[in-house]
């Protein structure tokens, strides 16, 4: 995975930047907004991490100008402002998603790929059937089977699977699946996600010799056939 | 500056400058048309006297000839009085009347002549006065002379100029005086105004401006600037508080933070306790950063900043998708958590926050709904949501528990921030909860109203008619 990383913090960026290669991604990195501009337009990046208070220019025009130059990067942007409508205008200036600082490294990990991978796959993507081993998710008769055996989940339980499934592989963190099968951008002060992933995997994995839905120690969790 | 110099500066100096101006002005044309006026009809009348007694002694002439109009005129020039009369012949020799010298350039055509200088028969000087002449030719080359003497006329005049100076000179005089009263006694008071206001700026904030009572324009004036320095205030103070809590409250966590981190310094010989000691020190973190964030949503929500992400949003839907996000949570506890949301409930503002506010009543309320001893009969603790629109317009979502609730006393204490009741500090949190609640209720303009719920607590958010008032 390619990663543009556009950060006037040295020392953040310097983080960021050893840890992203550390996970195997190639990261290059600029530290104003003119530059970072230049290297998203030439460069061929699968994710754009671009902190909205840059010298020169800053985050959000940035972004709304390579949006006007049709470039479609995802964009992953960092700021200090964590505030509802500080989040809606950076998603209004083209941005893709919205991390606070201070943020876990594993939740910008987590974050950055699932964005690039929506750019690799594409469309192609939303299939009407998702499939990890022998689980099986039918997005239209909203059926999920393992093995063959129907499963009984409650609706909200299939939108956690469904989101975890698209992708799968993939770490999804507590607050991606708070935001994605709740709609709700804040920060529960209790274990109230833990709770229904794991009543969700009670509900895929028992009986089951391999759990697919797994637990990655502070980050989140991944619906992988273990196998892979 | 001389004292000249800041009169001169002031409003009220210049107010009633402007104001005697234009009053003199006016009373200068009003009194000048008159006099002018009464100078006119003044004339006229004397014209027409003048014209009569020519009739009458032509009349004369015409019955009796040159004799008869020289007695006339003799018989006339007897009587007292500013009249003139002159009869000469056609060489200009005088044969009767009070005219002792005329300029003989008058005597020479007929007409009238409104100021010709002229001498008395009558007058023991030779004082020149003047008079308003009319010449007649007569058959035989006579002339008559009648005039009238402009004397009177003209001290009349003199006397109407000197009333009217005088009367313009008090009326501007009274005007500055006047004026400049009126206007000190109304500036007097923007000035102790701005005096209170030097006053607050220098320090002594409790200050307010002084009301007079009356209600007039500088009495709302006033008190719409204390009511905004009140605002101001109670920001002020919100501040202070933020301040003084993170103070307190922040301080403590972060001593623990960084006394464990000193600790594993000391005392850890592995890898293995390091790193334990590592990932307590980002849980740690991790909290306090939740409360940073937590803190400064509050004072967001309390500065009065509405969010431009004001909408309608459906207050059931809230209630429904809450319930259900806390559900598996209350089971586990062990309490059962129901809802009761019908269809949609158009609310106006924005459902993050309306979401958010919802969910720590929730949690809160999860957390206590098993109240310090388990009922005996080991009956289900339950929590109920609910939503409904009152026939007022406003929307209200409640949530109410059968834990220990709150005392009277305490429900408006609970809402400050870091509040944490006695028995509760053994629990998990930050007594931020229902601070953050209450914040986002003010941002929409609604309120969170504590209740009892016999036994319990009965938390309720209440949300304003749409559009009535998004912003307090």
């Amino acid at each position: 995975m390619k990663i543009l990383v556009v950060e006037d913090d040295r020392d953040a960026a310097a983080y960021v930047q050893k840890a992203l290669r550390e996970e195997g991604h190639v990261v290059d990195q600029a530290f104003d907004g003119l530059d970072g501009y230049a290297l998203a337009r030439e460069g061929n990046y699968d994710v754009l991490i671009v902190d909205r208070m840059l010298p020169k220019l800053d985050g959000l025009s940035l972004v709304r100008s390579l949006r006007e130059q049709e470039v479609h990067t995802p964009v992953l942007f960092l700021s200090a402002l964590g505030q509802v409508d500080d989040r809606v205008k950076g998603l209004r200036a083209g941005g893709d998603d919205y991390l606070t600082k201070p943020y876990a490294f594993s939740e910008l990990l987590a974050r950055a790929e699932v964005l690039a991978r929506r750019r690799s796959s594409g469309p192609a993507r939303e299939e009407t059937v998702y499939q990890v081993g022998d689980l099986e998710l039918d997005r239209l008769s909203r059926r999920v089977t393992r093995a063959g055996q129907t499963l009984d989940l409650q609706p909200r339980e299939f939108r956690l699977l469904e989101y975890m499934m698209r992708h799968a592989g993939q770490v999804v963190t507590r607050t991606m699946l708070l935001e994605n099968v709740w709609d709700y951008h804040f920060d529960p002060q209790t274990n109230v996600i833990d709770v229904h992933v794991s009543r969700l995997r009670g509900k895929i994995d028992k009986g089951f010799d391999r759990p697919l839905l797994q637990t990655v120690r502070g980050a989140g969790y991944v619906i992988r056939d273990g196998a892979r | 500056m001389t004292a000249l110099g800041k009169l001169v500066r002031t409003t009220a100096f210049r107010l009633t400058l402007a104001y005697a101006l234009v009053f003199a002005v006016i009373s200068a044309g009003v009194l000048g048309y008159v006099a002018w006026n009464g100078r006119h009809l003044v004339e006229q009348g004397m014209r027409e006297t003048v014209d009569a007694e020519v009739n009458g002694l032509i009349d004369q002439f015409r019955a009796g000839g040159i004799r008869r109009l020289v007695a006339t005129v003799e018989q006339r020039t007897r009587r007292p009085g500013s009249s003139l009369y002159l009869v000469t012949t056609f060489v200009g020799e005088a044969l009767a009347g009070n005219v002792a010298r005329l300029p003989t350039s008058v005597l020479t055509s007929a007409g009238e002549d409104p100021d010709t200088p002229y001498e008395r028969l009558d007058d023991p000087e030779d004082v020149t006065h003047h008079a308003y002449v009319r010449v007649f030719l007569l058959p035989g080359g006579f002339r008559l002379v009648v005039g009238r003497d402009l004397g009177e006329l003209n001290s009349l005049g003199e006397a109407v100029k000197r009333a009217f100076l005088l009367a313009l000179a008090m009326l501007t005089a009274f005007g500055l005086v006047g004026g400049f009263f009126v206007a000190r006694r109304v500036l007097a008071r923007i000035d102790s105004m701005t005096e209170s206001a030097n006053a607050i700026m220098a320090g002594e904030l409790t200050t307010r401006l002084p009301l007079q009572g009356s209600n007039d324009e500088l009495d709302r004036l006033a008190a719409s600037l204390n009511a905004m320095l009140d605002r101001i205030g109670d920001l002020l103070s919100g501040l202070k508080e933020v301040s003084d809590n993170i103070a307190h409250d922040l301080k403590t966590p972060l001593t623990r933070l960084r006394n464990g981190a000193e600790e594993a310094l000391r005392v850890a010989k592995d890898p293995q306790q390091y790193r334990q000691a590592l990932e307590r020190t980002i849980e740690e973190s991790d909290k306090l950063i939740s409360v940073f964030n937590a803190l400064l949503m509050i004072a967001r929500a309390e500065g009065g900043r509405v969010a431009e992400n004001m909408a309608q949003f459906d207050a059931a839907e809230i209630a429904r998708s809450v319930v259900e996000l806390y559900e598996p949570l209350a089971e586990e506890a062990g309490v059962s958590l129901s809802v009761e949301a019908p269809g949609s409930l158009k609310a106006h503002g924005n459902r993050e926050l309306a979401g958010q506010a919802l969910a720590n009543l929730v949690d809160n309320a999860l957390k206590y709904a098993r109240s310090a001893e388990p009922s005996p009969s080991g009956a289900v603790a339950a929590v109920q949501v609910s939503a409904r629109a009152n026939g007022d317009g406003t929307t209200e979502v409640s949530v109410a528990d059968h834990g220990p609730g709150i005392p009277e006393a305490d429900r408006e204490r609970v809402l400050e921030r870091f509040v944490r009741l006695e028995g509760s500090r053994t629990r998990p949190g930050f007594g931020l909860g229902l601070s953050l609640a209450n914040a986002v209720m003010r941002l929409h303009g609604g309120s969170l109203k504590l209740e009892d719920n016999h036994p319990g607590l009965r938390a309720t958010l209440s949300f304003p008619p749409p559009f009535a008032g998004a912003a307090t």
